[in-house]
């Protein structure tokens, strides 16, 4: 696949709500990004994180303020920015090959054309072997690895991930973390995700933002300056996770204690989409 | 040495999977096999009812002038009645009225389930219209069928399709409730537009209840056939148990009772194959 260049992302004074009657979901948050940069948003459950990426990709719509990939205004989803959500979503119908592909057919590829892309990508996510099978006899990772494989093969210059990889078991979930990293750095395009685990975020990001508060506001912005490949045993990445714990846990207001590192709440607040 | 054991593993390893397919294959052979027995037993079962009833009727000398119905008869009558190319008339006739009320059903049925299961408004709207008509009973219509259709096969086929429009309505409704939101979710991520929803998400996650609407449906339009071919029309099965009837035929009459038994049989089968094909549900 070739390497793309990602984009600049400009969200300025972004406000939103769901409905006149609903109180803020988030106030004014501003987040810049440049080409090739991965950003990793993180905060507790109902800060408005996951919102905030939808209206990114072009799912839900702002209430107020700026989103702007590029200096162009997201106002609809587009091949150029996709999203991998919590759960894979395959096409149960689909064998691998059809649901990596089915983005290009809906842009209608050629056959041939498609079917060549299809391949690098599958194997780009090691699942070769796996081309023909039904999807419904993949595990829980290799069914990410598909909803993978189906964003990456429309070559996307930012990938948006919430918190895609939160179902998995951890060896599973490590894995999946250092690949997309380091496929995000091979190919160029953007990465940002949402998370509340903040070992994902010293693995994955370049920068991470803790977001906090009702309305959710950004009161962090870190930077996570470590070498790659990132291991999580390495005292570098043990002293990062340690510094964005505290900061984290001063955000929400809680004492600092190690044991509570991923939140206490994992729902997520439903999302209501646009138009659909 | 390390290879060698390697290898004696590899071996065993390779012997008892086979031996495991083995095994499977045997069970999956025995169980193919009980099912085709039950099958069979079934319906000889029927037959040898079917034979003791008919035996029964000429036995007793009030009822022995309908001894035609028993089954020798019928499989004596089947003969003659193909060779004079009577069956083949009848079945492609009614074939062709059923197919065609069938498929006006489907077309019709598919996108109102769909509409119905996409929006509240005009669930809410069609909700006691709906109700109300579906509650009538399809051969109520054959009337003004038949002072609205120019041919009685016109009013045949209207016949069939309203009686089987609904299952097809409700099945397909019923299957787009239970599909997945986040499928439109991904979908319109991926680029997809409206036809793309319809096409490569709604139809496919939908087809097993699709199928099974319009297999419930063909049941429907092959019971409402034969008593709506009973008035008006020169032709088809329903028309040649009449003229059978007349006649005195009972013999006649029991082949194409039979046939149509066959047919109904041929037809739901076949639905219940594409059913089991064109479903993903594991």
């Amino acid at each position: 696949m070739e390497r793309r260049n990602g984009v600049r992302i400009d969200i300025g004074d972004l406000t939103h709500r769901y409905t006149a009657k609903t109180p803020l979901t988030f106030e004014k948050v501003n987040i810049k990004a440049e080409p090739g940069e991965a950003l990793v948003i993180i905060g507790r459950s109902g800060c408005g994180k996951s919102t905030l990426l939808h209206i990114l990709a072009g799912l839900l719509e702002k209430t107020s303020g700026i989103v702007q990939l590029d200096g162009k205004d997201v106002t609809e989803p587009s091949s150029h920015w996709i999203m991998m959500f919590q759960a894979p979503h395959l096409f149960p119908w689909m064998t691998v090959e059809q649901n990596v592909g089915t983005g290009l057919r809906f842009a209608r590829w050629p056959e041939e054309k498609m079917k060549k892309r299809v391949a690098e990508v599958i194997n780009l996510v090691h699942l070769d072997e796996f081309a023909q099978n039904n999807t419904q006899d993949l595990s829980g990772g290799q069914q990410q690895r598909v909803a993978l494989a189906r964003s990456l093969v429309m070559e996307p210059d930012l990938l948006l991930l919430d918190e895609p990889f939160s179902a998995l078991d951890a060896f599973t979930r490590a894995t999946l973390q250092k690949d997309v990293r380091a496929i995000s750095k091979q190919l160029g395009f953007n990465l940002v995700m949402v998370t509340h685990d903040i070992d994902e975020a010293v693995i994955m990001a370049d920068r991470a933002l803790v977001m906090a508060g009702s309305p959710g506001e950004i009161v962090h912005d870190f930077k996570v300056d470590l070498e790659d490949p990132r291991e999580r045993q390495d005292p570098e990445v043990q002293a990062m996770r340690a510094n964005l714990m505290e900061i984290f846990h001063q955000a929400a207001g809680v004492p600092v204690d190690s044991s509570d590192e991923e939140g206490d709440d994992t729902s997520q607040p439903d999302v209501e989409l646009v138009g659909n | 040495m390390s290879n060698g054991k390697v290898d004696v593993v590899g071996v065993d390893a390779d012997s008892s999977a086979a031996a495991l397919k083995a095994a499977q294959n045997r069970k999956k052979a025995k169980s193919m096999g009980k099912s085709l027995f039950n099958w069979a037993a079934g319906l000889a079962i029927l037959f040898a009812l079917w034979w003791l009833g008919g035996y029964l009727i000429y036995l007793n000398p009030d009822t022995t002038n309908f001894s035609d119905f028993g089954p020798i008869p019928t499989f004596k009558a089947f003969p003659e009645l193909f060779a004079i190319g009577k069956i083949q008339a009848a079945v492609f006739t009614s074939g062709y009225r059923l197919g065609a009320g069938l498929l006006i059903a489907i077309v019709v049925g598919i996108p109102i389930g769909i509409l119905l299961g996409r929006s509240v408004v005009f669930r809410e709207l069609s909700n006691s219209p709906f109700q109300l008509i579906r509650m009538i009973s399809p051969l109520s219509w054959e009337p003004i069928a038949v002072i609205v259709f120019a041919t009685w096969n016109g009013a045949i086929v209207f016949l069939i399709a309203v009686a089987a429009v609904w299952p097809v309505v409700f099945a397909t409704a019923a299957g787009l409730a239970k599909v997945d939101p986040a499928w439109f979710k991904v979908a319109r991520n991926l680029g997809a537009k409206p036809w793309h929803m319809v096409t490569e998400i709604i139809l496919p996650a939908i087809m097993f209840d699709i199928l099974t609407g319009v297999r419930l449906a063909l049941g429907v339009g092959w019971i409402v056939l034969v008593p709506a071919e009973f008035l008006g029309v020169t032709s088809g099965l329903g028309y040649s148990i009449a003229d059978a009837r007349e006649t005195l035929s009972y013999d006649h009459l029991t082949a194409m009772v039979l046939t149509i038994g066959i047919m109904g049989y041929i037809l739901d089968s076949s639905c219940a194959m594409m059913i089991k094909k064109y479903s993903w549900h594991h």
